[in-house]
């Protein structure tokens, strides 16, 4: 358990010194969400009214913008050979990295998008659910994520695989990640999607951690 | 099963097989096609459109049921090292894909008359259509990556966690939306469909069945050859 700890901290400076993790992702984030009004056009009611989904997407974006560099460096460099050898189940490992992940980059944009929602006329009511959401949905979206970066470690063009190959996997996410922060929805409804957001986490908990450790060991071999 | 993991033992079977199965394959399409088009009634109110039932679902089915084979020879690769499992499961994927493209595409020249337009969000149709993504980004990997055997390992994951998620993307999409009809087969307490029109859409699925194993026997013939032929490549590099 230490060990795993000492590795999330390690992915987490890593992440945080070398930049690029974070502020690129939320810039990106920034860039797709000031996009969108200029693209639509500005009319405040269809804003509001599209404000969620368009902060979902973006959401999914940035957290696949970043997903090939979960486990790319240190494939390079031979750190994951090293870790395959060591006392720590590498499917333990290949959680670590993702934990990681969603806690240098996801969770940061979950909690950063409602707030910026502002920007696209969001309802102050749809706030707090809308955080709700995207919180519980991003421990889904950054194990998932896992998979497919650990899916196209080896290769060299491996970043647009990786959508093709992860965002069929968001789909239920994305939808009930909208029906949870939609502004009218009952209250009652927005509690059910919540729980099925976080069944979908949980599920997502057990199957990454095999899937990616088993994508991982075909590379290392 | 492991009767079949010699491919020269397999390729002789497979070479036997394959004459009666394509006589099978053309009988039943000659049967399900005169029935479909000639003798089955047009619907009341859908009139002369409804034969494009017998194209289109049997197309469905079969495009969930190569999926269905796929993971299951992943699995079979995984679990037990079989050594032929991994051809079939790659050599699975284009037909697959095939039969999702004839269901959309059908679905979508059928949509048309009936809803007014080519193309609604409906959640069968999105369901199908991330099968669709699921078997194009199948198929990537196996072309992305050089070397068979790396090839193979990661396609029995991605095979395997695409098809945990069919289930999940498939109710939730029906949550979400849902225009299309329900099941009226396959269902608890019979078919719903009349007889006349139920007997030539199970002669086309039996069809489609047949013709799905005919090319997949086919292909697996084809893609070992390939291996062969590599190999012998390879060796001849060697004694260079």
């Amino acid at each position: 358990m230490k060990l795993i700890l000492a590795l999330i901290k390690r992915d987490l400076t890593l992440s945080l010194r070398q930049g690029g993790g974070i502020g690129t992702a939320l810039g990106f984030f920034l860039s797709v969400v000031v996009l969108l009004p200029i693209g639509i056009g500005p009319d405040q009611a269809l804003l509001a009214r599209i404000a969620p989904g368009a902060l979902w997407i973006a959401l999914l974006l940035s957290v696949l913008l970043s997903a090939d560099r979960i486990f790319q460096q240190d494939y390079e460099d031979g750190s994951l050979d090293i870790m395959t050898m060591g006392p720590v189940p590498f499917e333990m490992v290949a959680l670590a990295k993702a934990v990681a992940h969603w806690l240098s980059t996801s969770l940061p944009l979950a909690i950063a998008a409602p707030l910026l929602g502002f920007l696209v006329n969001l309802e102050p009511s749809a706030i707090l659910p809308l955080a709700l959401a995207m919180m519980l949905g991003s421990i889904a979206l950054s194990l998932l994520a896992a998979i497919g970066a650990a899916v196209t470690v080896g290769l060299r063009r491996g970043g647009l695989l990786v959508s093709i190959l992860v965002l069929p996997l968001y789909v239920p996410v994305l939808i009930f990640g909208l029906s949870a922060s939609q502004p009218g929805a009952a209250p009652g409804l927005t509690t059910a999607s919540l729980l099925i957001l976080g069944a979908i986490a949980l599920v997502s908990l057990v199957v990454s951690p095999l899937a990616s450790a088993a994508a991982l060991r075909s590379y290392l071999k | 099963m492991q009767f079949l993991a010699n491919p020269t033992r397999f390729l002789k079977i497979a070479n036997a097989a394959l004459p009666t199965v394509w006589a099978i394959t053309i009988v039943l399409f000659a049967i399900g096609l005169y029935g479909a088009l000639v003798t089955a009634p047009a619907d009341y109110q859908q009139g002369e459109t409804v034969r494009i039932m017998y194209v289109h679902v049997p197309a469905a089915w079969m495009a969930l049921f190569v999926y269905t084979v796929m993971a299951l020879a992943s699995a079979l690769a995984l679990i037990f090292r079989h050594p032929l499992a991994d051809v079939a499961a790659k050599t699975a994927a284009p037909i697959g894909a095939v039969f999702c493209f004839l269901s959309l595409a059908t679905g979508s020249l059928w949509g048309k008359p009936m809803w007014g337009a080519w193309w609604v969000w409906d959640a069968r149709l999105t369901s199908m259509f991330v099968l669709m993504l699921l078997y194009i980004g199948y198929m990537a990997i196996w072309a992305a990556i050089e070397e068979p055997h790396k090839a193979a390992m990661v396609a029995r994951v991605v095979a395997l966690v695409g098809f945990i998620n069919i289930p999940i993307v498939k109710f939730s999409v029906d949550w979400w939306n849902s225009l299309h009809q329900p099941a009226s087969v396959f269902r608890m307490g019979g078919p719903t469909i009349a007889g006349p029109m139920l007997w030539p859409l199970l002669v086309m699925g039996l069809a489609y069945t047949f013709l799905f194993l005919a090319l997949h026997l086919t292909a697996m013939r084809a893609e070992i050859a390939a291996r062969k032929i590599r190999q012998i490549q390879i060796a001849e590099i060697g004694d260079r």
